[in-house]
């Protein structure tokens, strides 16, 4: 593992090409609409995951609830598009920024509180947010939910079948690669910071409440570009999408692949949206799967499979303090 | 009017009185001590004057501006840097991401990448160990590391908790030899410690604390002969 880490940090522009090349040619591999389907699920997943990763990876939060976001991203993009009649790649960055502020509001509410009260909120925010898009029937259509999402085009050009894998590809490379450029630079060593010891943090001149909020806030915004995106994949959203099990199933992924590291993440995407399809006729059982894995983690890898830290992880410094 | 100004600075835990009217100065280029027993409050004074304590009244000003009550990194950024008592380290981070982090509130990267050369000089210990990561230092390497990550901020006070905290004696040594020679480069330190011969032979004032008083205020010197300190801190009949 170590030695092909090493070989892509040598040559990243070399990886990229591969990958590049890859992606591209993924489809054609594949050869099957359905199969093809699958590759765009994980590229949804790999924008949620790698988001929720910035929360609880690297600032050492916890969200319950980031399905929510994600479903507040698709409802905005399916309503603007189908009744007012806006253009996908307006709807796109409006249901980002719609999901951004309702996560900075929750995040304003309740960052200033210890960690378990955002855990807490987000959970009850997930819960409430499916309850009111069941219920507000004049804005929402309520349980018959909102189809006929139109699908993208550009220049003429119509993103269907292959056109959402690309689509996703580029949406989850840009986000992954800003997540990346982030976290390398100043505002990512507040984060880690921040995670790692917050009276020390701000010590050092960190605004502890501010970059949680941001963080919190730019995770959200991710959410809420998946959602748009998923809105018109699917083309069609209902309530059921964004329930709590979708936040926990986004969770399962972060910490089967590792908090706190870039790519693994995006390892536990791929993972556990395959799994579920390889074993179809375990379909019913999909809230097991995700549980038993979880558990499985926490006791036999807590720090995932290409992790940093992970969340489950007993802190090792009292241990280590010993051992002067 | 000093570098840093404490007056009758009042701190209330709940209904405890941790600090009754405590005024304190730190001269520009000085080094002073403060020492008391366990639960005097001199964590509780530095945390008031870095902001992580609110104090209940008061009044502290450094280099002429009122900090009382501000917010902890914005006093960082006036230039004060606060090592915490327990060194408080990023276990799982490198020497040298520590370092980064502690130049938080730098913005130029040469500026960054000067201060770390700096403190690899004054600290040849830790440039060996710049890659390993900070968890699996030795306890005077981790307090030398919390001591350099603090001056990244390129403060002019560097507040001082308990430095020689869980350090055999040779080492206390080692670490109050760098905060004298800290403190020759121009940086005035506020040092606090239970272990009173030490941080008395280093600093050149001192001031005694006791239950939220101060009750002696001197030239480090003189402390270190008066009767009282020598039968209560220092264990001399």
């Amino acid at each position: 593992m170590n030695t092909l880490r090493d070989l892509i940090r040598s040559r990243p522009i070399v990886t990229a090409a591969v990958v590049t090349v890859f992606l591209a040619a993924l489809p054609f591999l594949l050869g099957n609409n359905y199969y093809v389907r699958v590759a765009t699920i994980v590229g949804i997943y790999v924008i949620l995951v790698s988001s929720l990763n910035i929360i609880i990876g690297f600032t050492g939060m916890f969200s319950l609830g980031h399905a929510a976001f994600y479903g507040i991203g698709a409802y905005t993009s399916a309503m603007l598009t189908t009744m007012a009649g806006w253009n996908f790649w307006l709807a796109l960055p409006v249901a980002g920024i719609v999901a951004g502020i309702f996560g900075t509001l929750i995040g304003l509410a309740t960052l200033r509180l210890r960690a378990v009260f955002l855990a807490f909120t987000t959970l009850g925010f997930g819960e409430i947010t499916r309850i009111v898009i069941l219920n507000w029937r004049s804005f929402t259509r309520g349980p018959m939910g909102i189809a006929g999402v139109p699908i993208p085009t550009l220049f003429g050009w119509t993103f269907d079948r292959y056109g959402y894998y690309y689509l996703v590809v580029v949406l989850a490379a840009l986000t992954v690669g800003i997540i990346y450029r982030v976290y390398h630079s100043r505002v990512g060593r507040a984060l880690v910071a921040i995670r790692e010891d917050e009276t020390a943090a701000r010590s050092m001149g960190v605004n502890v409440f501010g970059y949680k909020v941001l963080a919190f806030t730019f995770a959200c915004v991710f959410a809420g570009i998946a959602g748009s995106f998923f809105a018109h994949f699917q083309r069609f959203v209902s309530a059921d999408s964004f329930a709590n099990l979708e936040s926990f199933a986004i969770i399962t992924m972060v910490a089967l692949g590792g908090t706190g590291s870039i790519f693994g993440p995006i390892l536990g995407a791929l993972i556990l949206v395959i799994l579920p399809e390889v074993f179809r006729f375990l379909a019913q059982y999909r809230g097991v799967i995700y549980g038993l894995v979880l558990i499985l983690v926490i006791v036999l890898k807590p720090g995932g499979l290409a992790g940093v830290k992970g969340i489950f992880e007993k802190p090792k410094t009292p241990k280590r303090r010993k051992r002067r | 009017m000093s570098l840093l100004d404490v007056t009758n600075l009042e701190v209330h835990y709940g209904k405890i009185n941790a600090l009754k009217g405590v005024s304190l100065h730190v001269e520009e280029g000085q080094l002073v001590a403060l020492i008391g027993a366990n639960g005097a409050g001199k964590t509780t004074l530095l945390n008031t004057i870095s902001g992580v304590v609110p104090g209940s009244a008061g009044e502290i000003t450094f280099q002429g501006e009122e900090i009382f009550n501000e917010h902890p990194h914005l006093i960082t950024r006036m230039g004060i840097a606060h090592v915490p008592e327990g060194r408080k380290i990023f276990s799982e981070l490198s020497v040298e991401e520590n370092l980064e982090i502690g130049a938080f509130i730098q913005r130029d990267r040469e500026r960054i990448t000067e201060l770390i050369e700096r403190n690899y000089e004054l600290f040849p210990r830790l440039a060996e160990r710049r890659r390993q990561e900070g968890g699996s230092l030795s306890g005077g390497e981790q307090q030398m590391l919390a001591i350099a990550r603090g001056l990244m901020s390129d403060p002019k006070l560097l507040l001082l908790d308990e430095p020689s905290l869980g350090l055999a004696p040779i080492l206390v040594e080692r670490i109050f030899e760098l905060v004298t020679e800290i403190n020759k480069r121009g940086v005035s330190v506020l040092l606090v410690e239970q272990n009173a011969n030490v941080a008395l032979q280093t600093a050149s004032h001192g001031y005694v604390l006791e239950t939220g008083t101060i009750t002696l205020d001197d030239d480090a010197a003189v402390l270190l002969t008066n009767e009282e300190v020598r039968k209560a801190y220092l264990g001399i009949a």
